[in-house]
């Protein structure tokens, strides 16, 4: 077999397997209160605590250079790339919880296709969770996170796609290091808050961790975001910077996790990871 | 002679230093059913994962429909099923969902129709809709056949199948699997630690111990080898060999 059939056969998908496993999440969704109430506990409740904090701060607003708004639209962008995140990786811990890998990977599934539902599902939260948040900072903080205009859409893309790099990277690791290491799927993603800039400019960083934070698709949003809401500078060159750094980083995780996936089916891992 | 549908070459599968599967060899004609017996430890579910696919042997070659397991996963796995006791479905999902599902991933077409005769043929109706966690343990079991027969695969892996079930149901399912297999010509490796069962059941035997294979040959010709009545005996025998 030639090396270009074989690179085809393990990225082509097909569409059925995918929506097949969609479904098969939307299904334990549509009856689950408890997991629909986990989409949206936390962003609400992030919301509240940071709409008061921002409330606060408008009373010195003059004093904060920007405004003090942007942080609930932070926040909003923040909860997207969190959702995204979860939605990956939530997926794959529900299939551990069900002891259903061997039942998928039994099939003719393949790991990409696997990825690929898994970022269906992540987008779906990220819709869900996006609508809730926006609606409620409207009604209960005036705040309205079109202010940004049409540069939102290129931002939210990017901090979906942030999302699935750590959302499979969280994946691989659970996956190799079993369920033990399930609270990563909760705690992965502050690991790259603090060089994401959500709150703050990149400028507070110390020196050596601004070269590292640029190299953070998600502070380029995030950095591009205050860019538009403080001098209405076009943030064409974070956003391109962050598309390019997205790219890279998720081809390199969609590697590392064939891989992962390969040394698990080696070590007989893929068929324990649930017990 | 026909060309057997399941080759396993020099089959090995190493964790480090311990050898699970150690050097098997076997076929699986069509329409054969082969019964894969041995104490627990023997190898029986590591080479059943390793001929899922889900486990990567340390070495030998796997092939079924004469395409290599290795490089021709996707489209060998779409002619072949499992099912076992020790594997379910989603247990938040109801029967019926659980069969789409599996219907999607296969690729199958007149997904509604198939599952309404899947579920006629296991007289499953009265549960179709119920949460598969509501299940007693004899409706898991047809439900994890329904599963494994949607696809209609040429290759069937069943891992103790009637393993607890009372004598009735285990009795049906087992007429079940004959009439699937006269009717279809489908060819199924078996195991179990029922030996009335694997007597009652396979076309042949390959018996496993410490991942080798230390007899083949039908019931009675492995009962005659070992010079014992039954092949209860010679896995009570083998077993305390261990």
């Amino acid at each position: 077999m030639t090396f270009d059939l074989m690179t085809f056969r393990l990225i082509s998908m097909k569409f059925h397997r995918i929506y097949a496993l969609v479904a098969r999440h939307l299904y334990l969704y549509r009856r689950s209160l408890p997991r629909i109430m986990e989409i949206f506990y936390w962003p609400f409740l992030d919301l509240v605590i940071w709409g008061f904090i921002t409330v606060y701060l408008a009373k010195f607003e003059g004093q904060i250079p920007g405004g003090v708004t942007f942080f609930i639209g932070a926040l909003i962008l923040w909860d997207i790339l969190f959702r995204s995140q979860q939605g990956v990786t939530i997926s794959f811990l529900e299939e551990i919880w069900a002891r259903n890998l061997m039942n998928l990977f039994a099939s003719p599934l393949k790991p990409s296709e696997f990825l690929a539902a898994t970022m269906v599902m992540s987008v779906f939260k990220v819709l869900a969770v996006s609508v809730v948040m926006v609606v409620c900072a409207g009604l209960f903080y005036s705040y309205n996170i079109f202010v940004i205009g049409l540069w939102l859409i290129p931002f939210v893309l990017n901090l979906v796609m942030a999302g699935w790099i750590i959302g499979v990277l969280t994946t691989a690791l659970i996956m190799r290091f079993g369920q033990e290491a399930e609270v990563l799927a909760w705690s992965m993603v502050f690991l790259f808050q603090p060089i994401s800039c959500v709150f703050y400019p990149i400028e507070v960083l110390p020196g050596w961790l601004q070269a590292i934070a640029w190299m953070n698709p998600a502070a380029h949003v995030f950095e591009g975001m205050r860019a538009v809401l403080s001098t209405s500078v076009s943030p064409i060159v974070h956003l391109a910077w962050a598309t390019g750094l997205n790219l890279v980083f998720l081809g390199i995780v969609v590697a590392v996790f064939h891989w992962m996936f390969e040394f698990c089916r080696e070590q007989g891992l893929l068929v324990r990871v649930g017990e | 002679m026909p060309t057997p549908v399941l080759q396993v070459q020099h089959l090995v599968k190493r964790f480090g230093e311990f050898i699970a599967v150690n050097d098997i060899s076997f076929d699986i004609g069509p329409g054969e059913i082969l019964g894969l017996l041995g104490p627990n430890g023997a190898g029986k579910t590591t080479t059943i994962q390793m001929l899922l696919g889900v486990v990567t042997p340390t070495s030998g070659s796997i092939r079924m429909f004469d395409l290599d397991l290795a490089t021709n996963r996707e489209e060998i796995l779409r002619q072949v099923n499992f099912c076992s006791t020790y594997v379910a479905l989603p247990q938040a999902l109801t029967v019926e969902e659980n069969l789409w599902v599996i219907a999607r991933l296969y690729g199958l077409s007149y997904i509604q129709e198939q599952i309404d005769d899947i579920v006629k043929r296991l007289e499953m109706e009265e549960f179709r809709y119920k949460v598969t966690r509501k299940l007693s343990s004899g409706q898991s079991t047809r439900l994890g056949l329904a599963k494994a027969f949607l696809t209609k695969p040429k290759i069937l892996f069943l891992d103790e199948p009637t393993a607890s079930l009372d004598p009735d149901i285990a009795q049906k399912i087992r007429s079940f699997l004959k009439e699937e297999r006269r009717s279809s010509g489908l060819s199924v490796l078996y195991t179990s630690h029922n030996m009335h069962e694997m007597e009652e059941m396979t076309d042949r035997i390959i018996f496993l111990q410490r991942g080798k294979i230390v007899a083949e040959g039908t019931a009675q010709e492995i009962a005659a080898r070992f010079g014992q009545v039954d092949l209860e005996e010679v896995f009570v025998k083998l077993a305390r060999e261990k």
